[in-house]
């Protein structure tokens, strides 16, 4: 059988499950709609949120980010992990215990605000909906690439079947697809890494062959990164494993972005929201200890995966004759995602750091789904690769939309514009903003805004700037005011997204030396957090005291203990 | 026991600044401030700081999640504030 004809069966394949799968759990009532009616035990959830997290960008993108970064690329891998102990320490158990519904609706109960929540429910959407765009796209290009239909048509197919299991299954539908979701993903990552790393290290466990030697070849005995600091030094770039070289980020950057991924991902709407869906405090701890689990098997992969398909791509292609390269290199051509511009007229692919010199043009997109091509493995395996990126993207574009529709019919219609409405009209009103959130998402996905990639550092920077301080403060002290987390919550805002829309539109060609403290806009959320967090404080001394409810209620979610 | 909520949210706020002090010193010390003091280092074919940043980083960060959830089910029933499990995996039910 050929790539494609195993691409439709897996394809095929999963796609009845995760269908069958939101048949068998449909849900009729708010609480199943929103939170899975709080019964999602702590593995399973802990599994789902390893979905629900892990994108396109983590699947397909970010091994090839950090291919071509060398060290910068820790900035993803330690970003977005260990937000997961903020997560857990800070965060989980004390909405868990809080309950309801929603992490705005905490917001206003907490603060007496219904503009608190107001604010949180805006930037719900905001930041959801700028993420849900790339999924859209990234189920396209995979679609695309392996079934050979057009871009437009892969969209539709996956708006289609997000469509059924997130309007009928609700949160119990999305997290039990999402578990079948993350098996097929980590598969379909593991794989392939395995059968890479045994073939250039001899050792089939990629997060140990990463730091053995090369067993075949010129450099055959050498270690494999010492190989890549080579291989870069003979090209004209900055060492692989080099950190604060030039050419690279600079540490207060580095150190910036870290931060700002890492609190943005302990205040990613999706992600809090999947802590209300287990039964109690004690499993969101035990859940956030599973997602990690299951989250650090790709991280700890991936950068491994990076340094294998660098040491490919330089070898299979640097100073070789056009006419010789080998085929994988003709059909990701077609698709525009890599090229050959012979700019010295030898025939010969020259790739250097040098950009006047250098004539090879690689998309960072490719490394991933072209790598096990590249590594000539079996035509099953790149299916399976094809069915893993669709899993990643449609996992989280499901938790997204979920959010969505809560921030709109729970916080905003619901609690503010029609308080009277009965739970039937509610859950009818959820499942229409999910569909409709579906529908917009997958014209983002055919009309891609110009600036979706850039609208990431958004996400992550409102994210962190907003939500994390907020909640933090929430739960660990009683003396914040309304007016406190409010003018808090609106300065992070306030700062970071007038920061990243001057750096990224208005002077986009503005450099590190014209940057506040050397810190880019994908950065800047670590400032705009500690500026929340200073607002806040400094607001709520001079602001009335929090009402005796509001004490209460604290004290209350930091028990475990059920209320009785 | 009786309950003590007072000395729970004491004994959680300790072990939490513990657990976040490591996180931060093998986050953003090992992996980021000292990285290239370490690479002088080599951890088979890793230069040490570059494995921190990459690798090592991560496993940290699960096993300080996992301390806490061990070191937290402690305190839930030495303080007695645990909850009444339902999700049937939880065997100590300390409550008055």
């Amino acid at each position: 059988m050929d790539v494609q004809s195993w691409t439709y069966l897996f394809v095929g394949l999963t796609f009845s499950l995760y269908i069958g799968i939101a048949v068998l759990s449909r849900v009729r009532s708010t609480e199943g709609f929103y939170v899975a009616g709080r019964g999602i035990p702590a593995l399973a959830n802990g599994m789902a949120t390893g979905a629900d997290w892990m994108s396109a960008a983590s699947f397909i993108s970010m091994a090839g980010l950090i291919s071509f970064m060398g060290y910068t690329g820790t900035i993803y891998l330690m970003g977005w992990t260990g937000g997961y102990v903020l997560l857990a320490l800070l965060l989980a158990p004390y909405l868990r215990k809080y309950g309801k519904f929603t992490t705005s609706e905490f917001l206003g109960d907490r603060y007496h605000s219904q503009l608190a929540r107001l604010v949180g429910a805006l930037c719900t959407i905001f930041i959801s909906f700028t993420y849900i765009a790339g999924q859209m796209r990234g189920v396209g290009v995979v679609f695309s690439r392996f079934l050979e239909v057009d871009v437009n048509t892969g969209v539709l197919w996956g708006m289609g079947i997000v469509l059924v299991y997130a309007t009928v299954g609700g949160m119990r539908g999305i997290t039990y697809t999402q578990v079948a979701q993350y098996c097929v993903l980590i598969v379909a990552y593991l794989v392939p890494a395995a059968a890479i790393s045994w073939k250039i290290t001899g050792n089939p466990i990629p997060q140990l062959g990463f730091g053995g030697t090369v067993s075949e070849g010129a450099n055959a005995g050498r270690f494999l990164l010492e190989t890549l600091d080579a291989l870069h030094r003979d090209l004209g770039l900055p060492e692989y494993t080099g950190a604060w070289v030039p050419g690279k980020k600079s540490m207060v950057d580095v150190f910036a972005i870290t931060g700002a991924l890492m609190v943005g991902t302990a205040g990613l709407p999706h992600v809090l929201i999947r802590f209300y869906t287990v039964p109690s405090a004690r499993a969101a701890r035990w859940s956030a200890l599973w997602a990690l689990v299951f989250i650090s098997l790709l991280y700890t992969t991936a950068p491994a995966i990076s340094a294998f398909a660098r040491v490919n791509l330089i070898e299979d292609l640097n100073g070789v004759a056009y006419e010789d390269v080998p085929d994988w290199f003709h059909s990701w051509e077609t698709t525009g995602l890599i090229g050959f511009e012979d700019k010295d007229g030898d025939g010969r692919i020259r790739y250097s750091g040098d950009p006047e010199a250098n004539e090879l043009r690689v998309d960072r997109d490719i490394m991933v789904l072209a790598n096990p091509e590249i590594a000539k493995l079996p035509a099953w395996i790149v299916a399976l690769v094809a069915a893993g990126g669709l899993a990643a993207a449609l996992s989280t574009a499901a938790g997204l939309l979920l959010v969505i529709s809560s921030a709109i019919s729970h916080d905003i219609g619901k609690s503010w514009l029609w308080p009277s409405m009965s739970e039937a009209r509610e859950l009818g009103l959820a499942r229409g903003t999910a569909a409709v959130a579906v529908i917009v998402a997958g014209l983002f996905g055919i009309y891609p805004p110009g600036f979706v990639a850039q609208v990431v550092a958004f996400a992550f920077g409102l994210a962190a700037s907003s939500f994390f301080p907020a909640l933090v403060l929430g739960i660990f002290t009683t003396s914040t005011t309304k007016w406190g987390a409010i003018a808090g919550m609106l300065s992070g805002i306030g700062f970071t997204a007038s920061y990243i829309i001057w750096f990224k539109y208005v002077d986009p060609t503005a450099g590190s030396d014209v940057w506040w403290w050397g810190i880019s806009p994908e950065g800047i959320g670590s400032v705009g957090m500690l500026l929340n967090f200073a607002v806040a404080l400094v607001v709520s001394r001079f602001t009335e005291p929090a009402p005796e409810s509001v004490r209460a209620l604290v004290e209350e979610i930091r028990l475990p203990r059920r209320a009785r | 026991m009786a309950a003590d909520p007072k000395g729970y949210w004491r004994a959680n706020l300790r072990l939490m600044a513990v657990l976040l002090v490591v996180w931060f010193f093998a986050s953003y010390g090992l992996g980021i401030l000292w990285v290239e003091p370490l690479n002088q280092f080599m951890l088979g074919g890793f230069p040490l700081g570059f494995w921190f940043a990459q690798q090592g980083s991560i496993y940290v960060f699960v096993v300080l999640i996992a301390i806490y959830a061990v070191c937290m089910d402690r305190l839930d029933r030495r303080y007695g504030v645990g909850e009444d499990s339902q999700d049937g995996s939880d065997p100590a039910r300390s409550e008055p």
